[in-house]
């Protein structure tokens, strides 16, 4: 009972159960943030907007997106992953989430940014009904742990509307 | 527990009982870890709850070697999630993050688009879909990521890519099983002199 192998599998046992006791520890501890994030997009320009050979309209828009996100941080967090979504309603689709931009934010200090940018996904509609269509842009996040449970949420902010025509 | 024990000494030498008692230990040790696992499927409702990372197409959040814990319920996919999904014809599941979502009026029917995150393309683009498949469906997504453990899955990812490692593995522990039972047999016919 004494031997080496006993000793080190008795020593490896406990080691590992304590690891994964700190990590649920650790992810628990994320519970007790209040996160109070902010953000604002404004649509400076529609580029162009266009109806493809397979039917499909697309559109591309120029955003300016600034965001505090700086109290979702916790000693915990390995990063933040952040993207905006176009969001819709058609008469085919009761829901269409179209993601057209997204970033990582690796540190609290780059949390509270502005950017000036097109999308840098492709807007394309499954069908074409984006003439004079109202969306809502919402700025989703997931905060990623450096170990445990992954916590997400949004900001939905509404009130935008694309163009009658194409152009 | 005694008249066990009377029955088994005639029953055969000194041998035989630490060789029974040594496969009863291992077939409980290998029943309980397989009732943990059937118990960890009915919970999270997937055919896998937890896999390894295996490529690196979700860093810096996910990288090879990390294990994810999944969990998959009716509630609807969204933009967002991270799933994992089953291609045809491929083995590995594959772990990407949903960006754009399509769901139908009436039957709720959704079609899905995913892209690793560091990855410039989308999935479609990128040849990770079938050829011909524009989008992911419901059947394809096997569940959702919800927590994750840094580093653990290491030991997997060299096992699978490296085979000779099992076969080592496997036959010093077979060595290690073999000796130790001798030992033990070595102290019962000490003791009982």
């Amino acid at each position: 009972m004494h031997s080496f192998g006993y000793r080190a599998n008795a020593l490896l046992t406990v080691a590992v159960t304590i690891l994964a006791l700190m990590c649920a520890i650790a992810s628990l501890s994320d519970n007790f943030n209040s996160p109070t994030p902010s953000a604002q997009v404004q649509v400076l320009n529609i580029n162009w907007f266009q109806k493809h050979q397979d039917g499909n309209d697309e559109i591309s828009l120029t955003l300016n997106i600034s965001a505090n996100l700086q109290s979702l941080f916790t000693w915990n967090t390995k990063q933040v992953f952040v993207f905006l979504a176009a969001e819709y309603e058609t008469p085919m689709n009761s829901l269409n989430q179209v993601s057209l931009w997204d970033g990582i934010i690796p540190a609290k200090e780059h949390a509270k940014f502005w950017i000036h940018t097109s999308n840098k996904y492709r807007f394309i509609d499954q069908g074409s009904n984006l003439r004079g269509k109202d969306f809502n842009l919402t700025l989703h996040w997931h905060v990623m742990p450096k170990t445990g449970k992954m916590f997400a949420d949004k900001i939905v902010m509404s009130g935008y509307r694309l163009p009658q025509d194409y152009r | 527990m005694g008249f066990i024990k009377d029955a088994m000494q005639p029953a055969g030498s000194l041998r035989a009982r630490p060789l029974l008692t040594q496969i009863i230990t291992l077939g409980m040790t290998i029943s309980s870890a397989l009732i943990i696992w059937k118990a960890l499927i009915c919970i999270t409702g997937c055919e896998s709850p937890v896999i390894v990372v295996v490529s690196g197409s979700m860093e810096p959040g996910f990288k090879r070697g990390d294990i994810l814990f999944l969990h998959m319920n009716e509630d609807p996919i969204r933009a967002g999630d991270i799933v994992v999904f089953n291609i045809k014809g491929k083995t590995i599941p594959v772990v990407h993050r949903v960006i754009q979502v399509h769901e139908q009026q009436n039957n709720k029917e959704i079609y899905v688009l995913t892209k690793g995150d560091i990855n410039k393309k989308d999935d479609r683009l990128g040849g990770i879909y079938g050829s011909g498949q524009l989008w992911l469906q419901r059947q394809h997504i096997m569940g959702r990521a919800i927590g994750f453990l840094p580093y653990e899955g290491w030991v997997t990812i060299v096992l699978t890519e490296n085979p000779i490692v099992k076969y080592v593995l496997i036959g010093a522990l077979s060595l290690v099983l073999i000796t130790s039972k001798d030992r033990g047999a070595k102290q019962n016919s000490r003791t009982n002199e």
